[in-house]
């Protein structure tokens, strides 16, 4: 294999390893502020408990994402140093911006926020974890400015080659940034809510009904049930605008070859690139029109478009975008039953005593269906970006790079070995996380008091025990 | 606005070769100690493994960033040098990464997996750092050598990343005897005693080595007058490893006095060793190739960078001082509460 090719798969195993973890730790931050702010104003231990268990998971995931972020920042040297050299002048502030006003933000209030509880005052702890919020959503709108101004360029001139920005408003105010931002703040706050419910419906499967699994479970499924609507908006919202400035984009996700009016929305097909046409095709007919231009004879963009007359494509790899974006729909709407399903559900009075349902009443396999939606999160998130950046290929700066200009002059088999490497650190780290987020959770269930009494790194030994809803004990 | 100080194509660069200089003396000092720590970890039982990880594990992360914020500056006052350096030491860097992982994640799984995988991620930590130390070590010596592969350079660059490698365990002991008591600072003053030499021989092969390969930088250390102005490096450098020398076989004391003045004196010894080596190489990025005004990025983005940077800057040493005051004192076990 050649040394693109190479690249490319490693930087998007890189890349898709990395955005696991900040999916999780942008929302996660303000939720553990939401559980100590109730805990500062209800006194309820139930509170306390809920924060403690999730500070762990979020120390963890923290963890994850400093780490495989270093990574992401060599990799541009390392494997697309014409990418800076291109737009180095545009993405260079952007970096600088996100490490001088984020990461050292994050990373030092971190270690306050998570080892200063008996060391700082109670206001300067709820401080730390507020600035440690703060600073993952700061990171993520330096990033997506960049990334989005990759998809949409604005406020640029080019002389020689090279990229120099004439109006910084524009360059971060990109056409696609407001949308690109709120869809992945929206994701990773669904990907936490969905955490949460998930973990806590396992620790109730496994016996554990403490009140704080339940602040748990209600927060997460209260949050899904409020996110997942206002997400399905703004995807739509989002595809508009894609449809505007990277119509070859939208006719990919769309499966649609020809330019023209009362297009099918297809639910299953298999596009074909080498016949130019869809096969085993189940469509809606007109509803990709309807959706793309609120009316049945709008015009949508075709893929064929895209080909220049010598024949060269300069469209996406359909089927790749075309399913990407279909699992992150599918699994957004996966999303939107589960939540008001199990909303409504417990909302439902019993005929005999006319008390609500509530959690307690939740059965078993509903239970299940929730853990099984532990890390739906993930997949339609991975699936989003999957569309998003396959979708703009073979430009890697829409309509300015092409990524082909951008790659390394690396050796393949040196790139072979590292993406080798970085696969089975990946694999490893994956089933290791997963597999201690379900410990804890069961170490959490049985009651063990989170305070190891051996003194040990990330643990506790002070006082403050697990309070008053303590040692939880498995009531039914 | 721009010509305020002269030519902003002159004192742009400097001031972001400057900036660059700091941020990775900023990082060896700091990651320097707790990557030390991680080195250091064979020769610790379990109890004391877990005071050491406590004594570095609210600041790791922050230490890391200055790693960040260097290779970004790299990055972006310096594009075309960034490429050339990180894909001519491309492998050395996966090896970096890879380490870096290591020893980051285990910080939280050695608490947090069930208790018989905690020797295993102990392991890891201890693994991850040493690879760490190794890389950074092997791409100094490969730096210096002006970064073309032969076999001759490769062996100069294995040495470095031997002496690096100890020079941070010895930062990492004189920061474990600050920071810690008892029979662990009994040990970690032993530690120091035996790493300072990696430290004397590193900089003493550094100090040889660099003005053989570049004529150039011979002719900038051994030329009267500069010779007389750069004196005091080297002969600060020598007291300061006497001192070394004489207040560890003090320690520790009784009372806990002078625990801070090993690390200090260690500080102080990175600083010097870095200053030599930036009097060296300066005005090269690129040693030899590529000087940092024929580097730089465009002005308009640099300036861009540098107004921000005057206001960051501070902000963030301010409250990286924070930190380091909230957990002053001598390490106890880390808690969430
Ligand atoms: C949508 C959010 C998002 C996206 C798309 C990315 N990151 Fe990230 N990154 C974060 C959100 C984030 C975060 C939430 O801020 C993290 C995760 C956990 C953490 O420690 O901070 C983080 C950590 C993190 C760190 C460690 C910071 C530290 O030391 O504290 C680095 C160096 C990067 N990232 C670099 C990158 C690069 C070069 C990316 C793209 C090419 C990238 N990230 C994509
Ligand atoms: C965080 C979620 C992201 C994911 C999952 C992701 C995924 C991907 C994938 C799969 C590719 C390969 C496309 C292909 O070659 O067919 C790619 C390309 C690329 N993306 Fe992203 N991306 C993300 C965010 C970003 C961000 C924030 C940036 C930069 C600021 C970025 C910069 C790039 C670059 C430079 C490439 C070129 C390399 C290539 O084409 O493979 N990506 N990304
Ligand atoms: C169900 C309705 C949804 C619609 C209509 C929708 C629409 C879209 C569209 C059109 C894009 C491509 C944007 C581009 O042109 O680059 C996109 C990207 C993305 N989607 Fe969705 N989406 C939906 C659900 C979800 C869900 C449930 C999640 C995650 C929980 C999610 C996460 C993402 C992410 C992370 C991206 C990539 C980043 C971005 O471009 O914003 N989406 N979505």
């Amino acid at each position: 294999m050649e040394t693109l090719l190479l690249s490319r798969i490693q930087f998007a195993a890189n890349i898709s390893f990395h955005i696991l973890f900040p999916t999780i730790t942008i929302a996660l931050g303000w939720v553990l502020l939401f559980f100590k702010l109730r805990f500062n104003a209800t006194g309820d231990a139930k509170w306390m408990d809920a924060y403690r268990f999730w500070v762990k998971i979020f120390a963890l995931s923290f963890g994850m994402g400093v780490v495989s972020g270093i990574t992401m920042s060599f990799q541009f040297g390392t494997n697309w140093p014409g990418f800076m050299e291109a737009v180095g002048n545009v993405a260079g502030p952007l970096l600088a911006y996100e490490v001088m006003t984020a990461f050292f933000l994050e990373a030092v209030f971190l270690g306050i926020m998570l080892f200063g509880f008996s060391r700082v005052p109670n206001w300067l702890h709820t401080t730390a974890t507020v600035l440690v919020a703060f600073g993952t959503t700061m990171s993520t709108f330096w990033i997506i400015v960049l990334n989005s101004w990759m998809h949409t360029p604005a406020g640029f001139e080019i002389r020689d080659g090279v990229v120099f920005a004439t109006d910084w408003f524009d360059v971060i105010f990109n056409p696609s940034m407001p949308y690109r931002l709120t869809h992945m703040l929206l994701a990773s706050g669904l990907t936490v809510a969905f955490l949460i419910a998930g973990i806590s419906a396992f620790r109730r499967l496994i016996g554990d009904s403490s009140d704080g699994v339940k602040a748990g479970m209600k927060t997460g499924l209260w949050m899904a049930a409020l996110l997942i609507p206002i997400q399905i908006f703004a995807g739509d919202m989002h595809g508009l605008n894609t449809l505007e400035h990277q119509p070859a984009k939208v006719a990919a996700m769309e499966g649609n070859w020809e330019t023209g009016p009362n297009k099918p929305l297809y639910l299953f097909a298999i596009p074909n690139e080498e016949e130019r046409r869809n096969d085993y095709a189940i469509k809606i007919p007109n509803m990709a029109s309807i959706i793309l231009t609120h009316k049945a004879d709008g015009v949508v963009p075709g893929l064929n478009d895209f080909v220049a007359e010598d024949g060269t494509v300069m469209h996406p790899p359909v089927s790749k975008v075309f399913w990407s974006f279909r699992i992150m729909v599918g699994t957004g709407l996966a999303m939107l039953l589960v939540s008001w399903g199990t909303l409504a559900w417990i909302a439902r009075r019993d005929p005999e005593t006319g008390d609500r349902f509530r959690l307690k009443r939740l059965p078993k396999f509903w239970l299940w269906g929730l853990v099984a939606m532990t890390f739906s999160g993930w997949l339609a998130t991975l699936a989003g970006w999957y569309t998003t950046e396959i979708g703009r290929q073979p430009w890697l700066v829409q309509g300015v790079l092409t990524t082909e200009a951008a790659v390394a002059d690396v050796a393949a088999p040196m790139v072979l070995t590292t993406l080798i490497a970085y696969l089975v650190v990946y694999a490893l780290l994956l089933t290791a996380y997963i597999a201690v987020i379900f410990y804890l959770a069961r170490k959490a269930a049985k009651g063990e008091n989170i305070n190891n009494p051996i003194p040990q790194s990330g643990e506790a030994t002070t006082g403050l025990g697990r309070g008053a809803s303590g040692a939880a004990v498995p009531a039914e | 606005m721009m010509t305020l100080f002269g030519d902003p194509n002159i004192w742009l660069p400097w001031s972001f070769g400057a900036l660059l200089g700091v941020s990775i003396l900023i990082y060896v000092v700091l990651d320097g100690f707790d990557l030390g720590v991680g080195v250091l970890f064979p020769f610790a039982n379990g109890a004391e493994k877990d005071t050491m990880v406590a004594s570095i594990g609210p600041f790791w992360d922050a230490n890391e960033t200055w790693l960040v914020l260097a290779v970004g500056i790299l990055l972006v006052a310096f594009p075309v040098a960034h490429g050339i350096i990180l894909t001519s030491l491309y492998l050395p860097v996966a090896v970096l990464l890879i380490g870096l992982i290591m020893r980051g994640v285990a910080f939280e799984f050695r608490a947090k997996a069930p208790a018989p995988w905690k020797n295993t991620w102990n392991g890891v930590f201890y693994a991850g750092s040493l690879l760490s130390s190794l890389a950074q070590g092997f791409m100094l010596g490969m730096y210096i050598m002006g970064l073309t592969w032969t076999w001759g350079n490769v062996g100069f660059a294995l040495l470095t990343a031997v002496f690096l490698t100890v020079g941070y365990s010895f930062i990492g002991a004189t920061w474990l005897i600050l920071k810690t008591e008892g029979a662990l600072q009994k040990k970690a003053v032993d530690w120091a005693k035996g790493g300072i030499w990696g430290l004397i021989l590193g900089i003493g092969a550094i100090s040889v080595a660099s003005p053989l390969v570049s004529p150039r930088i011979f002719e900038k250390w051994f030329s009267f007058p500069s010779m007389l102005y750069l004196a005091p490096l080297p002969i600060l450098s020598g007291l300061l490893v006497a001192y070394l020398w004489w207040k560890l076989s003090t320690l520790p004391r009784e009372d806990d006095s002078y625990a801070w003045s090993p690390f200090v004196a260690a500080m102080a010894l990175f600083i010097l060793a870095f200053l030599g080596l930036a009097y060296s190489f300066y005005p090269y990025v690129v040693p030899e190739q590529m000087t940092i005004y024929e580097a730089a990025a465009a002005p308009e983005a640099l300036i861009i960078i540098l107004v921000g940077a005057c206001f960051v800057v501070p902000t963030i040493l301010a409250y990286t001082a924070l930190a380091y005051w909230v957990f002053r004192g001598k390490a106890t076990a880390l808690s969430y509460e």
